[in-house]
């Protein structure tokens, strides 16, 4: 499919062609005052010399520093043979297949995607991927209130130990469709999501639940109790859940009795690199009896007319082209790319690999705990099990500590006092299994100077 | 050309309605739509008990070139709805008419069926589609 930029011949011919005199005259019914006109703030042109140049005294301003950062996105030892495939041309520069069945090579990655999405959370499909966790929940929101059709209600149970950022994604998302949004509480001294929390609402009409696990706090939630509490009340229930920790935890699909009916969550701790704002992409799985109502593409196996196995897009008549006005979703696209180095993560770390991973973040973040909290003026804010993020309270102010650790080259982790000021100076902390006993140790001397 | 049977009622989205001895209305799409929407793959039913007004979206038919909506031809209660379709879609293709109806309601009010095509005119509403 050739790009060729048009001459400024084609464009006299075409406008002589319609009658036009120039290409302005073409939105002349645009109001002046709605134009931007020129843009002043963009620099003239430089060469590509000077550009690099610029960008590289811009990158040596950059200072990785030591991070210990989670809060949503984490930073994960990535095999250099998954960016290293992903940039091969044949995957670097596909778009999403418009004439689909073209693209075999890109279908069979995208179902292997799907296949072991769908074996990580113990769902029966997954879609081709979302923009992001946060768009992920919000789908999963909608879908919830398309597929319970025992609940007459638009009302979506959210607990307070949801990621912040997800709550106001969904919020955002949802907020023109009539759907009502309740906040669950969290336990004070376990920063759980409390049993007794959704009994208030026995007997009331409630379209879903979501489930995070681990919790926005890296605590674990009992997840088996509130999808047996939400499952025997026809409450659709809604698992947010970090791929890594599935390698450990138990999927989703077999929490409770009957399992949860969605999982969704941010991909990009399979193999996509921290950066600020992404792109990273969101993971949504389902049981069979929903597909009908998932959002975004879905790959299917099939065979052909001469019995040879093949791949297509399948299920398309929930999606706009078919849909139009009543499709599932306007998402009709992934993020092929990420997807693809996803998808070669797992290939690469096999199930095993990814429980290493998750044991050795588990275990570090275990150490530092114990480090950290051995310090004066350092708690551990809540008393239940965590994953590889915990909340730790201190008794100076915690954007000053921050500053502190900073100098120190220590990134030392999320403050909580803008989204959780209850808590009061408290530090959402995380360390993976890029930390050796080394950083823990220099996180510890550091502290140990800074609260002094 | 399509089989259009001349006891039944139509509407001009291509519904047919059929009132029974129990006063209750059967409802299912005509041989005509079938044939337009091509092999039917998936079939989603009203909820049973749900009220639904006359025009208003009851189900949706899905076959592999097109999703359609399913309208109620008149105002009422659905009291069933027919469950071999969700394992055998195809029923609607094969046998529009009988096996592959969609749904039965409980007519707010029965004179509404007179509101409703009769077979001749809906006969010539498909012929002046065919052209």
């Amino acid at each position: 499919m050739p790009f060729i930029p048009h001459t400024q011949a084609d464009i006299e011919k075409m406008l002589a062609e319609i009658g036009v005199n120039s290409i302005n005259d073409l939105f002349a019914e645009i109001p002046a005052n709605l134009r931007t006109g020129s843009l002043q703030k963009i620099p003239a042109g430089v060469t590509e010399m000077e550009l690099t140049r610029e960008m590289q005294t811009r990158a040596a301003q950059n200072d990785q520093g030591l991070c210990f950062i989670g809060a949503g996105a984490y930073e994960h030892h990535i095999p250099a043979a998954v960016w290293d495939i992903v940039s091969r041309g044949e995957f670097m520069t596909a778009y999403t297949p418009y004439q689909a069945e073209a693209s075999q090579g890109t279908l069979q990655l995208i179902y292997e995607y799907q296949s072991m999405i769908a074996a990580l959370t113990g769902m029966d499909a997954s879609n081709a991927s979302l923009y992001d966790g946060a768009s992920a929940v919000a789908e999963a929101v909608l879908m919830a209130v398309r597929s319970n059709r025992h609940a007459k209600s638009r009302r979506i149970l959210v607990p307070a130990t949801l990621n912040p950022f997800y709550r106001q994604t969904i919020d955002a998302v949802v907020r023109t469709q009539a759907i009502e949004l309740i906040e669950l509480p969290y336990s004070e001294k376990g920063g759980n999501t409390l049993l007794e929390a959704v009994e208030k609402y026995n007997g009331q009409d409630i379209a879903a639940i979501i489930i995070p696990q681990p919790n926005f706090f890296g605590v674990l939630e009992e997840v088996d109790a509130l999808t047996d509490w939400a499952k025997a009340r026809n409450i659709f229930v809604i698992a947010v859940v970090n791929p890594t920790t599935l390698a450990l935890l138990k999927e989703p699909g077999a929490w409770g009795k009957s399992g949860a009916d969605v999982v969704c969550g941010e991909g990009q701790p399979l193999g996509v690199p921290l950066a600020s704002g992404g792109p990273y992409f969101g993971f949504l799985a389902c049981k069979k009896e929903y597909v009908r109502q998932m959002p975004g593409r879905i790959v299917g196996r099939t065979i052909d007319l001469e019995g040879k196995p093949g791949f297509a897009l399948t299920l398309q008549a929930r999606e706009q082209h078919i849909r139009r006005s009543k499709a599932t979703s306007n998402i009709c696209t992934n993020q092929g790319l990420l997807v693809t180095a996803a998808t070669i993560y797992m290939s690469i770390l096999g199930p095993d690999g990814l429980r290493r991973v998750a044991a050795a973040s588990h275990a570090n973040t275990r150490a530092l705990v114990e480090k950290l909290t051995s310090i004066k003026g350092v708690e551990l804010a809540f008393n239940r099990l965590f994953f590889h993020e915990v909340v730790l309270r201190f008794n100076k102010p915690v954007h000053e500590v921050l500053a502190q650790l900073n100098k120190a080259g220590i990134q030392g982790g999320f403050a909580l006092t803008d989204d959780y000021p209850q808590l009061g100076q408290a530090l959402l902390v995380c360390a993976t299994e890029t930390k050796n006993e080394k950083d823990l140790e220099l996180y510890k001397e550091q502290l140990q100077k800074i609260l002094k | 050309m399509s089989n259009i049977p001349s006891e039944l009622k139509y509407t001009s989205s291509h519904e047919w309605a059929r009132l029974e001895d129990d006063g209750t209305v059967t409802v299912g799409i005509t041989d005509h739509a079938q044939n337009l929407l091509g092999d039917v793959v998936f079939a989603e039913l009203p909820e049973v008990d749900a009220e639904i007004e006359g025009g208003g979206e009851a189900g949706v038919v899905e076959s592999v070139k097109a999703a359609s909506d399913i309208y109620a031809p008149i105002s009422g209660t659905i009291t069933a709805v027919n469950e071999s379709l969700l394992d055998n879609p195809a029923l609607i293709n094969s046998d529009p008419y009988g096996e592959g109806w969609m749904f039965k309601l409980q007519p707010h009010d029965e004179d509404d069926l007179e509101e409703l095509l009769d077979a001749e005119t809906y006969t010539d509403q498909v012929a002046s589609e065919e052209h």
